[in-house]
């Protein structure tokens, strides 16, 4: 069976931490960093990079379109 | 895997259109006009049209707009974008003219140049995001502003007897045989966002059929507005604008969904 | 090949634009200017040129389709009369900033308010002096016959696509509504979008090949520093409208002791005054403006040298006769006549003025 693993990339100086990626995630991959970015907002990251299924979910509803999402299918 | 296997070119699912630019937003953080004006790209990308389409900015928060859509635009008078892309469409009736606009410019002051580009047919697209409150000039109360909600302007809510009742621009506008299809859609949740792009896609295809105005309303927030982190402002927005606001299809085809 | 034909100055207008290859004419129905559209309604110009008319639903509407249509390189048009010309007030800033051609005619009528529907030359100051929010200018042209009516629409688009400035046709009602023999140009062909492309690509919407940057038409600039380059930049343009584009015609006034200045249909009115004054043994010369902006100041300057004094004509309580004054700078007396609110003065009315404040005083 061909299992799907997902990863995504944030425009960490583009993200505003608005958090609305987090809830849309299905697998509970996302969360806002402690750290913050050139323009102090606590950025997206994934806390959980393993559970990411690069559904594209949080990308869709990203307002600043700063994440990029990627996706291999693994056969074993 | 190792995450930097997984982020490869060749892996790419999902990224911004070429047709925003790189200019970071203007909007606050969770504003839904980023969304909007996404979704309206890419689907300007996959119709292909992009040398073809021009675009309407609108004053209000989305003046700017022109600052992130990479194609053409022209930014209109307060009010005036419908007024402005009728001229654009009539002498250019082969290109694709849409107007973005929110709702003070649209339903407030540019109320009769909607209401008269919609019964006119133009064959033009408007997308009009309703937040229910005046953003850019600081919170104020908008012609969509709920009953009893306060904005700097209505400090102690919307009083209906005094200030009115919030206005259904979109149903009214239906009721006109100029407007060929209209909607009312949202962009807080993934699959709201993927509904709302197949909507501005019909919409983009009136247009390309030449069959009439099509008219995507997107409820929206406005964290800073309503004073609200940017989750709570969604789920706000679900209890209380999508009753007095529900969304979906209003007119399909020309013809009014019952 | 040209025709001669009776019209009135309104249908004049229509009738050159069709000629004059223009693509859209936005306008909304108002005295005494309203025969512009019904003519163009009539003639069905899209049948002829491909030319587009629409009625707008208000004058407000219809100054920003012009301003749509202008900013994708296409010859647009509008026209108006006094208070639909104020409504469009905030358009015709909008254009002048975002410097967009095109053509606005203004056929005036007595105001305040919604004042009278009969003729006036009350607008000049709003005319010429800007009109909207801001500092900028159009250029105006003032014609004084239907065959200027016809004339000065070409001219204008000439001038609109030179200096990419909004041109103000500023006629009045005696001028919109009176009819004269004139002769029509021959039509002049429509540009195709690919020449509008090719001429005006590097500013106008009309859609972002692969090949430029996207073009934006705006008027707005955030930072302050910038508007202020963008405001000498329209300032530099307005200096060089006043070098290059002063219009007046000079009658009698090579031997003249007096000389009357006016402009449309007071100086029509005043070519009579003046042969009137000449019977007399008065030498009387018409100095008459023909672009309102750019003032032809040098020239009025240099001529208050030889006269021993300027009266200003003009239906309107006073308003061009501040520019005179500016202009002959305190040289010789120059004083205003005109009757206004609608009332058009008479030859006789204009002498006896000239007799009192000028010869007499």
């Amino acid at each position: 069976m061909a299992k799907i693993i997902g990863a995504i990339e944030v425009d960490v100086e583009k993200c505003k931490g608005c958090g609305v990626c987090i809830p849309a995630c299905p697998t509970d991959v996302i969360l806002l960093a402690k750290n913050v970015n050139g323009k102090g907002y606590h950025y997206a990251y994934m806390e959980k990079p393993e559970a990411c299924i690069g559904c594209t979910n949080c990308a869709v509803v990203c307002p600043d379109g700063v994440i990029s999402v990627y996706k291999v299918k693994m056969a074993n | 895997m190792d995450i930097k296997e997984i982020i490869k070119p060749e892996n790419l699912v999902y990224q911004k259109t070429k047709l925003m630019t790189d200019a970071p937003l203007s909007y606050c953080p969770g504003c839904g006009h980023g969304t909007a004006h996404r979704i309206t790209m890419e689907v300007v990308e996959e119709m292909g049209i992009w040398e073809d389409t021009i675009g309407v900015a609108p004053v209000g928060c989305s003046v700017l707009a022109y600052d992130f859509m990479n194609i053409d635009m022209t930014q209109a008078a307060h009010g005036r974008a419908p007024a402005v892309a009728t001229g654009i469409k009539r002498t250019w009736p082969e290109k694709f003219v849409f107007t973005y606009q929110g709702d003070g410019d649209l339903a407030a002051i540019g109320g009769n140049e909607t209401l008269h580009a919609c019964n006119r047919g133009e064959n033009i697209v408007i997308i009009f995001v309703n937040n229910g409150i005046y953003g850019m000039t600081g919170g104020q109360m908008a012609p969509t502003t709920l009953p009893g909600m306060k904005s700097s302007t209505s400090p102690y809510g919307r009083d209906i007897a005094t200030m009115g009742h919030p206005l259904k621009m979109t149903e009214l506008i239906a009721q006109l045989p100029g407007t060929y299809f209209v909607t009312r859609q949202a962009v807080h949740t993934p699959a709201a966002v993927r509904k709302a792009k197949k909507a501005i896609r019909i919409a983009f295809e009136t247009q390309r059929e030449k069959k009439g105005l099509a008219f995507v309303e997107i409820v929206s927030n406005c964290n800073s507005g309503w004073k609200m982190n940017p989750v709570d402002a969604n789920n706000w927005m679900v209890d209380n604008m999508f009753p007095y606001f529900p969304l979906g299809d209003i007119k399909v085809n020309g013809e009014l969904i019952k | 090949m040209s025709e001669v034909k009776l019209m009135k100055g309104n249908e004049a207008v229509a009738e050159a634009a069709i000629l004059a290859g223009v693509d859209a004419y936005f306008g909304y129905p108002i005295t005494p200017q309203s025969e512009v559209i019904e003519y163009l309604m009539v003639e069905r110009p899209e049948d002829r040129t491909g030319m587009v008319v629409l009625q707008a639903e208000s004058e407000i509407a219809a100054i920003n389709m012009v301003y749509g249509a202008a900013g994708t390189g296409k010859r647009v048009m509008t026209s108006s009369s006094s208070p639909g010309v104020s409504l469009k007030q905030e358009g015709i800033s909008y254009i002048a900033g975002s410097e967009l051609p095109c053509v606005i005619v203004n056929v005036v009528r007595g105001g305040p308010g919604l004042g009278t529907i009969q003729p006036s030359q009350a607008d000049y100051f709003q005319s010429t002096k800007g009109g909207g929010h801001g500092d900028y200018r159009l250029l105006v042209l003032a014609p004084a016959s239907v065959q200027e009516m016809a004339d000065f629409v070409d001219l204008a688009f000439d001038l609109a696509f030179k200096y990419r400035n909004p041109v103000m046709i500023l006629s009045d009602g005696v001028i919109g509504q009176m009819m004269e023999k004139i002769t029509l140009p021959a039509q002049k062909p429509r540009l195709s979008n690919e020449e509008i492309i090719e001429r005006y690509g590097d500013w106008a919407t009309t859609g972002k090949p692969s090949t430029r940057e996207r073009n934006i038409i705006t008027s707005l600039e955030l930072d302050p520093y910038r508007q202020e380059t963008h405001n000498h930049k329209l300032q530099a343009k307005y200096k060089k409208m006043e070098e290059n584009e002063v219009r007046f015609e000079a009658i009698n006034c090579e031997d003249a002791d007096y000389v009357i200045v006016a402009y449309g249909s007071s100086a029509r009115i005043s070519q009579k005054t003046m042969q009137l004054a000449r019977a007399k043994g008065h030498k009387v010369g018409l100095f008459r403006l023909i672009s309102l902006f750019p003032f032809p100041k040098n020239e009025l300057n240099k001529l208050a040298d030889t006269v021993k004094g300027f009266l200003a004509v003009e239906m309107s309580a006073g308003q061009m006769i501040e520019d005179v004054r500016l202009a002959v700078n305190g040289k010789k007396p120059a004083e205003h006549y005109g009757r206004f609110g609608g009332v058009v003065h008479s030859p006789e009315e204009v002498l006896i003025a000239l007799e009192q404040k000028i010869i007499g005083g």
